[in-house]
């Protein structure tokens, strides 16, 4: 172990890059398993450190920067590369060195970022990234020739095979890096924009960058950092008055440089031979076959997540009943063994359940973005999801939550726009997941006897459930967006990067992340939530009697029967109360529960008849059937909507940083599943059912 | 534009601001780009400009003028 004191006074060394540049790649490379991921404060961007050593030994602390297409930040990702290289952000000090990592075969736009990194004057290193791309379309690159006209070390790297690593590491180790040249803006834009800078006072400037950089940064951005608004908006009218155009002449003018700059350092083929990323997309955007592919490999995915994943399920299951009939045998009756066994264990275990399918979904969401695929879906999906005011990269989160909303809602971070970012996470738990489906199985198998009805009819029944929930999500999408109309008509630009081989070492560090997100902050929630579930359905202790009148006289009980006048015009009774209100920790609660309320009351031997029959069985005060038709519908409708995931809330509050958010989406589920049930319920009493 | 052909940028016809970054990606008039192709529900454009692929949606792409030249 390093010593900690010695970490803290190395060096910062920044990774800055264009997305899909190789970047966390390379930042896996240099510091292994070393590294931490927490969050940017107030903003929902992950911030990744690591420590590396030099080649003499040193440590070196690594900050990996969100991929940014330039410093003139468009989105919440954008603004944090630039605002910690200008040393504008608390939670951050200012980097020592950057490497700047630069896409080879696609060198302009890339070094577009590079060359406003260099004019800030930070000592650096860049990183042509991707050699053998640029190679295989024919490129040739001179790096000793950039090197030369940057001023500062140029290193060709293929980071995916460690190609150009120790070199870097060499470059690294350098106690003085030299500084790049610096650029000068337009002879016509300087005055004006010297005087722009006094009027936005952004503190110091560094000495050795052209001092106009970070002026020109925090103006030309469309994500406004929020402490120098009023001085921007003056800035800018300044600028606008004295010189119009002037942000369309320094793109141009900074593209000019990088004009100059590549002409003697790139031989670009006249035309060349499609690459095997062209060929790839010949099949894999196909007009026909790009469907049958996509739809391919998501029915594969989610029957390998509902059949692979169901083996270790049933070990994180049965662990979890061992491990509590294990605490049954060692410990003495009491309050305490009741609270480690029912709740902490039986509660925890329902949701921690999830986790194989939660950890495959990751790792697919993993290797799809990691290829390239990712992008693709968004290609072939954005004009579906465009009717509804989403974009394509909505998709692979929200046929993710048909699984599970929490692994499709931190997927959310890849739509770069947060305002179709705040809609996809607010509508993911209306797919249908997979939770639901004991209540859906147990609920259809109620209102449809076997002898009754045939498979097809249960199988139609419950695609029409998936099918409600797909119209819903689809539906309060396309509210959102009308509501959450933003001024700014935002253009969608997706890159389609070249197909890659994903490096195994960076799925996994990255499944091993999230997985800890899951398991720490729905955790956290789950063992709280099911530590007052438990008190509230055994509190206060009956003096005598069973599991069935523990339950109706405890807090829970009491509440089912008091919200009783709530839920009647829903068909339900105090009973099925009690159950919706211990299946707001998790869905599937809810058949537990109905267990323990209606087993107990059965004349027959005790446990031995199916918990369908027993319910349907149940009469209501005027003898007529409690599960009826219309009672097993609306209760269908209910769960199809209602919002009843703790774990899921945990999410979005982290995802979107706020109660807000969390609070209003668990309300207008709510809300919904309250009267669509209502509906059905009422709405099948006036036809006359 | 019909898919494979090349040209030329002339000029960004766009509200205010919105073409910003489009122009930061190197959309700028005298850049050469491709059309690759059209996502299969016609919208969005696949389109390649220096070396990168990017996706536009049509009523953005509409707003760059394009003058298409035989391929060399």
């Amino acid at each position: 172990m390093p010593d900690a004191q010695a970490v803290a006074q190395s060096p910062l060394i920044a990774l800055v890059g264009n997305p899909n540049t190789g970047k966390t790649t390379l930042f896996n490379a240099l510091s292994g398993l070393s590294q931490k991921v927490a969050n940017y404060a107030g903003v929902t961007v992950e911030k990744k450190e690591g420590i590396c050593h030099d080649q003499h030994g040193k440590p070196v602390r690594l900050l990996d920067l969100p991929g940014a297409y330039s410093l003139n930040a468009s989105t919440p990702d954008e603004a944090i590369p630039r605002d910690v290289l200008l040393g504008r952000r608390a939670d951050t000090p200012k980097p020592d060195r950057v490497i700047c990592v630069v896409d080879a075969s696609n060198l302009e736009r890339n070094l577009y970022l590079t060359m406003q990194v260099l004019d800030l004057g930070i000592p650096a290193i860049v990183v042509l990234n991707m050699m053998d791309i640029a190679g295989a379309r024919g490129m040739k690159i001179s790096a000793a020739s950039l090197q030369e006209q940057l001023g500062v070390p140029v290193i060709p790297m293929q980071a995916n095979t460690r190609q150009g690593i120790e070199r870097l590491r060499v470059a690294m180790s350098q106690a003085e890096l030299p500084l790049a040249k610096r650029g000068e803006y337009p002879a016509s834009l300087r005055e004006a924009l010297a005087k722009a800078h006094e009027l936005l006072d952004a503190g110091e400037t560094n000495p050795d960058g052209n001092a106009l950089a970070g002026t020109v940064s925090l103006i030309c951005s469309r994500e406004r950092d929020a402490a120098a608004a009023p001085g921007i908006e003056a800035a800018r009218s300044l600028m606008e008055r004295d010189c119009t155009g002037w942000e369309e002449n320094l793109v141009a003018s900074q593209y000019k440089r990088i004009g100059e700059l590549t002409r003697n350092a790139i031989e670009q083929p006249r035309s060349s031979d499609p690459t095997a990323t062209d060929k790839i997309d010949g099949v894999l955007l196909h007009p026909v076959l790009g469907w049958v592919i996509l739809g391919g490999l998501m029915t594969a995915l989610f029957a390998m997540i509902f059949s692979v994943a169901a083996v270790p399920m049933e070990w994180i299951d049965a662990g979890f009943s061992s491990i509590a009939d294990w605490i049954k045998t060692w410990m003495a009756e009491g309050d305490l063994r009741d609270l480690l066994t029912d709740g902490v264990l039986a509660g925890v275990g329902s949701v921690l359940m999830f986790l194989p399918q939660i950890l495959l979904l990751f790792f697919f969401i993993g290797l799809l973005e990691d290829t390239g695929y990712m992008a693709r879906v968004a290609f072939i999906m954005d004009r579906l999801m465009g009717l509804v005011g989403l974009n394509g990269r909505a998709f692979i989160p929200l046929l993710s939550s048909y699984a599970c909303a929490i692994p499709g809602i931190m997927a959310t971070r890849t739509i770069a726009n947060p305002r179709e970012r705040l809609i996809t996470i607010l509508v993911a738990p209306l797919a249908s997941c997979s939770a639901r489906l004991p209540v859906y199985v147990m609920m259809i198998g109620v209102m449809l006897p076997s002898g009754v009805a045939g498979v097809w009819v249960k199988v139609a029944f419950m695609l029409g459930l998936y099918a409600l929930g797909t119209v819903g999500m689809f539906l309060f999408a396309w509210l959102f967006h009308r509501r959450l109309r933003s001024g700014n008509g935002s253009t969608m630009i997706l890159e389609l990067p070249p197909y890659k081989v994903p490096v195994l070492r960076t799925v996994l560090l990255r499944l091993w992340s999230r997985a800890r997100v899951f398991i720490t902050q729905a955790g956290t929630v789950i063992l709280v939530i099911s530590i007052l579930l438990w008190a509230a359905t055994s509190y206060p202790k009956p003096d005598a009697g069973d599991d069935t009148d523990r339950l109706t006289q405890s807090i829970a009980g009491q509440l089912g029967k008091q919200i009783e006048p709530l839920i009647e015009p829903l068909g339900y009774d105090w009973k099925m109360g009690i159950g919706l209100i211990a299946s707001f920790a998790a869905r599937e609660v809810f058949v537990s529960t109905m267990s323990i309320l209606y087993r107990a009351d059965d004349p027959g031997e005790e446990g031995t008849r199916p918990l369908q029959a027993i319910l349907r069985e149940q009469k209501r005060a005027d003898g007529s059937p409690l599960f009826n038709a219309k009672t097993c519908l609306s209760m269908l409708v209910f769960y199809v909507f209602a919002m009843q995931c703790m774990a899921t809330l945990a999410i979005t509050r982290r995802e979107t940083n706020s109660w807000k958010w969390p609070l209003f989406q668990f309300g207008y589920l709510t809300v919904t599943a309250y009267v669509a049930a209502l509906l059905v319920y009422q709405g099948a009493g006036l036809l006359g059912y | 534009m019909s898919a494979g052909s090349s040209g030329m940028i002339e000029s960004l016809h766009f509200a205010s601001d919105d073409s910003f970054r489009l122009r930061e990606m190197g959309f700028l008039p005298g850049a050469r780009l491709r059309l690759v192709r059209r996502a299969s529900l016609g919208d969005p454009i696949e389109v390649e400009i220096g070396g990168a692929h990017l996706a536009l949606r049509h009523k953005d792409a509409a707003l760059i003028q394009v003058k298409v030249t035989p391929d060399a």
